[in-house]
């Protein structure tokens, strides 16, 4: 707020018109511990006169209290916002700030500079275009400030300025500064920035921050400020292709039906053809709706509403996209990861995987490489740990939509979430949908799951039935079938048994085979229900994650999870293929309930408690259960 | 043509409020009556757009609030047709707990901070929109735009869950929530000249008027009903005075002021030399007050 103060109401009206047509720019400050951060924002926003006299009232009074600096106002102190922080003397967490000039606005994330808080360095990253990397001139390149500018540039930061600070503590030496910035822009070569500005300063004493120094009549560029006013940022999103992510169908009456987003990428104007990613349907753009009415362009940054021609099946999570210019949309892509969680990464492990308006279950397929931040080497590892940074294969349960993240930071990106304690665990940035699942786009299917359904008059289901060995799962299945057999419904059985035999026959008992056979089994019910049958599966599938994963493969309702539930003393008891006496015996290794565990179902759809009960009786309470849905 | 600042602000905004409504089973919208309130409802409208906003709207209510933010809120729910729910601290009012008798902590305490868990438990909300601004206190600069509450809503200021990107992680277990900041990037300026450009209506308080007020500890204090105990020596004037923020009216104070439009308000604001919460008695009670009450569940 450096411009002159508009002194009569009429000219208020002008003064806001140009506030208004002022860019914007984030950016963030980062580098070690100790090197300034916090001082450099305090600075910036005092002698851009953002201060207000409460604040800087309340500043000399804790700057007496807490610290080391005489007399001096330490402007740390009014950055670093939390109790923790100020007690320690350190960065914990981003502090925002806000402050404009005449020519611009400005949004300013505070990193943390110890290694503890990288995750915290990530969140400011995230959303930054240029990246004011702080060096104590004193010091020099230190592990921070190398792993800081890897992570900005990871996370597609594009300008550096590399402040050179405490400059007055080397006696203004040219000499210094020349070092610091070979050595800088020698490692930082291969880091991708477009654009790298060194810029000696003070900023506790305000050299070179918002005025040219004195004392450095050496230094011919441009003050701090200067630099942030003026370095061009691109319009990258802008040109790119079309990209809008659906967040969620508005259906306020019957006559409207409208997908709710925010343009990713791009723009779109009314007529424009337009393909849905997941489904490849395609249609064209018939209103853009927008609470202050109908426009005829909607562009990037823009949170729109958008009415189609026709009426397509399209939910959150999908995206509307030009048919000529596709995202990936695929199950399989490698990624750069980085790991914010104490407890490590591990491969094989399912994970939360959320993209700005996708959420699937996603495993680490493979863990290709560490990167090491101070040599930027590639090293061989099993797993990541709390700040580590690799490069991953995934595999998502569902197909997702996205770019990759050099071309798209919005729809190229990932974040990773525990599935049991909703953790925020990892960041990702995709590179390229791996080979497989690579061009093979999915086939709009004119006939789909509910005109086949409709042409057999029934619902499509799975009826998923999970107990132990001998628990009667395939008898009772067989009566069901029977029963909805004799009613003229089209269905098919799945039996564990039997699917060994054929499809499953490479797989064996150990825990990554048992996974590997619920999923096929799983696969191939799908297809099952897209042809419109009622499918019985009767597995064992002793695991809650992998009914958990079969379950989601299914729409709402669809999957219907039979726990049939005879204690293991009767199965055993029962042992109609001699198993369990085998297995006791030590000659079958990973038998369920002797030698491997069994999840029990939480809450599986039909519980059937079947000691003492007909299995006609049991059948049909299932058929009941299916005859009230 | 690329967008302006505000237009950008608003797209967020925008996109926050969808994404709550699309991802969490039970959200609510915390009204406070206030100017940032007013501009949350309006982005709220727009972003539903045909449609109303899929969610309740919650005042929680400390009986203390100016006589003419209540009528404001009334008649604002009743025109938009918004589902409007109120919630008083019964217990608290059985106790007569009030700013003069008790200070402005133990009545923030139990009259707001407790009433709104009291609120949130009562419904079963697991995500509560605020409007709080990233610029109105340093705490306040360092929290997320969804930012994760414990089972006794509270913040853990030094172990908050990461936020990049705008991919944010909106699962919570059973009994916690998200408080959910819409405007965590816009500034005082922001607001105003956001309310000027969408003229989106506001408390009348916010405008200069005569209004009785006494002078107390260099505070200019409203005397908005009987139950306001002076001091012998003070007294009771009429004076040309607005409020720059508004709460309970005993903990809010006014500033003398001739800004009579919004423009005028806009034009103040620029040669303002304090920050707007220094009018807030509660935030200089002790040192970081601020994040103290936010971690015991204050929004």
């Amino acid at each position: 707020m450096t411009a002159s103060i508009p002194a009569t109401p009429g000219s208020v009206l002008e003064y806001l018109a140009k506030q208004e047509k002022k860019s914007l720019l984030r950016f963030m400050t980062c580098g070690s511990v100790d090197d300034g951060k916090s001082t450099l924002i305090g600075r910036l926003l005092y002698d851009s006169k953002l201060l207000f006299d409460d604040q800087l009232a309340a500043l000399k009074r804790e700057t007496k209290r807490n610290s080391a600096n005489h007399g001096d106002i330490d402007f740390a102190l009014l950055i670093d916002g939390l109790e923790a922080e100020r007690e320690q003397g350190i960065t914990i967490d981003v502090a925002y700030r806000f402050f404009a000039t005449s020519r611009r606005k400005f949004i300013v994330a505070d990193a943390p500079g110890h290694e503890e808080y990288t995750r915290n360095m990530v969140t400011a990253a995230s959303t930054a275009a240029l990246a004011v990397v702080l060096v104590d001139s004193r010091k020099g390149i230190l592990r921070q400030t190398r792993r800081h500018s890897f992570i900005a540039s990871l996370l597609g930061v594009r300008h550096v300025v590399l402040a050179v600070n405490k400059i007055d503590l080397v006696g203004f030496d040219r000499r210094v500064f020349d070092t610091i910035v070979a050595d800088y822009r020698e490692f930082a070569e291969n880091l991708g920035f477009t654009t790298i500005t060194p810029i000696p300063i003070s900023a506790r004493f305000g050299d070179n921050m918002t005025s040219r120094s004195p004392n450095m009549p050496w230094y011919g560029g441009p003050t701090l400020l200067e630099h942030l006013e003026t370095v061009p940022i691109e319009e990258e999103a802008a040109e790119a292709a079309f990209r809008f992510p659906v967040q969620l169908v508005l259906r306020p009456n019957l006559d409207f039906r409208g997908f709710a987003g925010q343009v990713a990428s791009g723009s779109v104007a009314v007529g424009d053809p337009i393909a849905v990613a997941k489904s490849g349907q395609l249609s064209r753009i018939k209103e853009i709706v927008t609470y202050d009415g109908n426009i005829s362009r909607a562009v990037e940054g823009q949170s729109v509403t958008l009415v189609l021609e026709d009426e397509l099946d399209i939910s959150r999570g999908n995206m509307l996209v030009p048919p000529e210019d596709r995202p990936h949309v695929a199950d399989q892509f490698m990624a750069h990861v980085i790991w914010l969680h104490p407890d490590p990464m591990l491969p094989g492990r399912s994970y939360i995987l959320r993209t700005e308006v996708d959420s699937v279950s996603a495993t680490i397929t493979s863990l290709k490489h560490q990167i090491d931040v101070n040599s930027f080497a590639e090293e061989a590892a099993k797993s990541l740990r709390m700040n580590e940074i690799g490069v991953c294969n995934l595999s998502t349960q569902a197909p997702i939509v996205f770019d990759s993240y050099k071309d798209n930071r919005i729809t190229g990106n990932f974040v990773l979430i525990d599935r049991f304690s909703n953790a925020t665990v990892g960041a990702g940035m995709i590179d390229f949908p791996l080979r497989r699942a690579l061009n093979v786009h999915w086939q709009a299917l004119d006939i789909n799951k509910k005109a086949r359904a409709a042409l057999n008059h029934q619902t499509p289901r799975v009826l998923w039935f999970t107990g132990f060995s001998g628990s009667g799962k395939s008898t009772i299945a067989n009566t069901v079938e029977k029963m909805l057999h004799a009613r003229g419904k089209h269905t098919f059985l799945l039996d564990g048994d039997n699917v060994r035999h054929g499809l499953n026959r490479d797989l064996g008992f150990t825990e990554e085979d048992r996974v590997e056979n619920i999923r096929r089994v799983a696969e191939v019910a799908k297809l099952m229900t897209e042809a419109g049958l009622i499918v019985l599966v009767s597995f064992i599938s002793p695991f809650r994650s992998e009914r958990r994963m079969a379950r989601e493969l299914f729409g709402p309702g669809e999957f219907i999870e039979i726990f049939v539930d005879t204690p293991i003393e009767e199965c055993a008891r029962r042992d109609p293929k001699g198993l369990y006496k085998k297995a006791l015996a030590g000659e079958i290794r990973n038998f369920t309930g002797i030698s491997s565990p069994y999840e029990r179902p939480e809450t599986p759809e039909i519980h059937l408690h079947t000691v003492g009960r007909e299995v006609t009786t049991l059948a049909g309470e299932i058929e009941a259960y299916l005859d009230n849905q | 043509m690329p967008l302006t600042h505000l237009q950008r602000l608003e797209a967020e905004a925008i996109h926050i409020f969808r994404e709550v409504a699309a991802t969490f089973a039970k959200p609510v919208m915390l009204y406070s009556v206030g100017k940032d309130s007013s501009v949350m409802l309006h982005l709220a409208m727009k972003a539903f757009y045909p449609g109303k906003p899929p969610f309740p709207f919650l005042h929680v209510d400390t009986t203390w609030k100016f006589r003419e933010m209540i009528e404001f809120r009334d008649r604002t729910a009743a025109e938009l047709g918004i589902d409007l729910l109120v919630h008083i601290n019964r217990d608290g009012v059985e106790q007569k707990i009030n700013p003069f008798t008790h200070g402005s902590n133990v009545h923030t305490h139990v009259m707001k901070t407790i009433a709104l868990r009291q609120a949130l438990d009562k419904y079963g909300f697991d995500a509560a929109f605020g409007g709080a601004r990233r610029d109105e206190e340093k705490s306040r600069a360092k929290e997320r735009i969804f930012s994760f509450r414990n089972v006794q809503h509270a913040w853990d200021p030094k172990n908050q869950r990461p936020e990049m990107w705008k991919s944010y992680n909106t699962r919570v277990g059973p009994s916690e929530s998200i408080r959910v900041f819409p405007l965590s990037n816009w500034t005082e300026l922001d607001i105003w000249q956001y309310i000027l450009k969408e003229n989106i209506p506001i408390v009348p308080l916010y405008f200069a008027a005569r209004r009785p007020v006494v002078e107390r500890n260099g505070m200019l204090i409203m005397v908005d009903d009987e139950r306001m105990p002076l001091h012998e020596d003070e007294k009771v004037e009429q004076r040309l005075v607005r409020f720059r923020t508004l709460g309970c009216y005993p903990l809010t104070a006014a500033i003398e002021s001739k800004a009579t439009t919004l423009q005028d308000i806009v034009r103040e604001m620029l040669t303002a030399r304090t920050s707007e919460r220094h009018g807030r008695l509660i935030d200089a009670d002790e040192a970081a007050s601020m994040e103290k009450k936010k971690r015991e569940g204050y929004f």
